[in-house]
């Protein structure tokens, strides 16, 4: 029976090579503190890209509200230090578990929906989050936030950090899809009620894909807090900075596959960074803020010529690319 | 031995009764058809035995054990498949993923549930697409993957609600014999709902009528065909069933 062994985990040449190559990166701008933090922060992105991508992506909860798991994170870091002293370092073992059980509480809520009104419902969630840690200021200091002395100065123990939880919050996601439960998640995705026929309990699953994707995005907001020394809600559970640019990641990356949300954090920093720096001061200043209307053009370009994103439609990119080179010998 | 009973089973949708009262056994080993015609709450009897809608009233027992407020997927397991008539494919899987997703419900490694969906691709003619993906197969296809997805989580009982709807007359045959083969191989007892008349009296060992929810007759294919109930309600006055049983 033993004819055909499946790895739980097979990690290939060229995901090695990524990986050290992730890690030599930080080591080439040794002299530019402002490259290094953004490539933490194209980790912390890995992170919540990949967590929203397995909720969305695989299982076909497209979820509006990431931004609630990662807050919950964030303050689960920062609400022990600010009553207790407690170090926030601590968060990153209880920050993800602080926002699987918000996922499962608030899951209660919206699984009883799917589709289009999943996606209100979540979105409801996490702007009712932002809302309440804003008031509740007896527990939360409100807007005023939370400030904590960062540990290091140097960039590199953080980039370390940041790095090693985005490999291995990629390599959940690659795991748990090559699971039984990974072929569950694809087919609640395709018909949830054509999954229940087959005998899946489409509830379960739902949650499980759900706490792995909370946990992953708690994980990212617990790092947050410990990264920047500052957090308040309008920071933490922004819908536009948050939530949105999590499935701008995920949609341009390419929407169900592992290495997508990766793809996506990348391109998304960068274009981010591009225009919020005003394409790092040789534009006017007003380029600033279009940064906005530029996202809104990536991804109707995206929608339009790549529906599977960047590498969910790899084939078409080459395609285009071989084409012109043969249009190009040719003339 | 019956191997699913329908106790005065009835369905209300606000002031429409949908299903009214209607109880009915399936014996094991049988093939047992259904028939009504359109919105006579064929596909409604099969959802409440599902349990995609919760009965209003009544009871299903499944080999005795009363299943009517399990859960759809705890009825699956339990051993109740069904096809849609609205076909369901996991369209972005391939033909084969689909069915190995079935046949998870059984087995837990991936080297069993793919040996699984290799019988029953081969049963239903379905093993030289197996790498297409659903959403890309023709309807006669896309029918036979309905039937193959259920096989899959290894049923007692399959319900097959009009699997041979929209199919040509090669296609037709074709279903016909993989249903026969389902009970007579398989042992699968089969509960089907169809319309094309070809399938319904050549196969059915027993057929139970509805109209407007209620029950009108019972029997063999013959009795059936003859009752002037159902000749009125279901046929329509002009219609000669004989053709149909001597065909």
């Amino acid at each position: 029976m033993e004819k055909e062994k499946t790895k739980i985990l097979e990690i290939s040449k060229t995901e090695y090579i990524i990986f050290l190559g992730a890690a030599v990166l930080p080591f080439l701008f040794f002299n530019s503190f402002y490259i290094q933090g953004l490539l933490i922060f194209i980790m912390m992105w890995v992170m919540l890209g990949n967590s929203w991508n397995l909720l969305a992506g695989y299982t076909g909860q497209v979820s509006f509200g990431h931004a609630a798991y990662f807050g919950i994170g964030a303050y689960a870091a920062a609400l022990p230090y600010f009553h207790y002293k407690i170090s926030p370092w601590w968060g990153l073992l209880y920050g993800g578990l602080a926002a699987v059980i918000l996922g499962y509480l608030l899951g209660i809520l919206v699984f009883k929906l799917r589709g289009p009104y999943f996606a209100l419902g979540t979105l409801a969630t996490g702007e009712i989050l932002r809302l309440v840690f804003g008031e509740e200021e007896w527990l939360t200091n409100g807007h005023n936030g939370i400030l904590y002395t960062t540990t290091w100065v140097s960039k590199y123990p953080y980039y370390f950090i940041a790095l090693a939880l985005a490999i291995l919050s990629i390599l959940s996601v690659k795991m748990v899809m090559k699971s039984k439960a990974g072929f569950y998640f694809l087919s609640i995705r395709e018909d949830e009620d054509a999954a229940a026929a087959l005998g899946i309990n489409t509830k379960k699953y739902k949650n499980i894909s759900m706490a792995i994707s909370t946990f992953w995005a708690g994980t990212a907001g617990a790092f947050y807090m410990i990264y920047m020394g500052f957090i308040d809600p309008e920071v933490v559970f922004a819908l536009h900075n948050i939530s949105i640019i999590t499935i701008l990641i995920g949609i341009i990356g390419g929407v169900g596959t592992i290495w997508g949300p990766a793809i996506g954090a990348l391109v998304m920093v960068f274009v981010q960074e591009l225009f919020r720096s005003a394409i790092f001061g040789l534009a006017p200043h007003w380029v600033s803020g279009l940064h906005a209307l530029i996202f809104g053009l990536l991804v109707i370009t995206v929608i339009l010529y790549l529906p599977g994103g960047i590498l969910g439609d790899w084939d078409l990119i080459a395609n285009k690319f071989k084409f012109s080179k043969r249009m190009r010998s040719s003339s | 031995m019956s191997i699913l009973t329908l106790e005065n089973l009835t369905k209300t949708f606000g002031g429409l009764m949908a299903v009214d009262h209607v109880s009915f056994s399936v014996k094991e080993g049988e093939i047992f058809g259904l028939i009504g015609p359109n919105g006579s709450g064929k596909t409604t009897i099969f959802n409440l035995i599902n349990h995609y809608y919760t009965v209003t009233e009544g009871k299903i027992f499944f080999q005795g054990i009363d299943i009517t407020h399990k859960h759809t997927h705890e009825i699956a397991q339990l051993g109740i498949g069904r096809t849609f008539q609205k076909v369901k494919p996991l369209k972005r899987l391939t033909v084969e993923d689909n069915v190995m997703a079935g046949a998870f419900a059984r087995e837990t490694t991936f080297a069993g549930a793919r040996a699984v969906a290799q019988d029953v691709l081969k049963f239903c003619h379905l093993d030289d697409v197996k790498n297409m993906k659903a959403g890309s197969l023709p309807i006669g296809g896309r029918k036979r993957l309905e039937i193959a997805k259920a096989l899959a989580t290894r049923p007692k009982l399959i319900l097959l609600d009009e699997t041979a709807a929209g199919l040509n007359p090669g296609e037709l045959d074709e279903a016909i014999d993989i249903i026969k083969k389902i009970r007579d191989e398989l042992g699968i007892t089969v509960l089907i709902v169809e319309h094309i008349m070809k399938v319904i009296m050549t196969l059915s060992d027993r057929i139970h009528a509805i109209a407007h929810g209620a029950t009108i007759a019972e029997g063999t294919p013959a009795e059936v065909a003859k009752n002037p109930l159902v000749i009125e309600s279901y046929l329509g006055s002009d219609y000669n069933v004989e053709n149909y049983l001597n065909a």
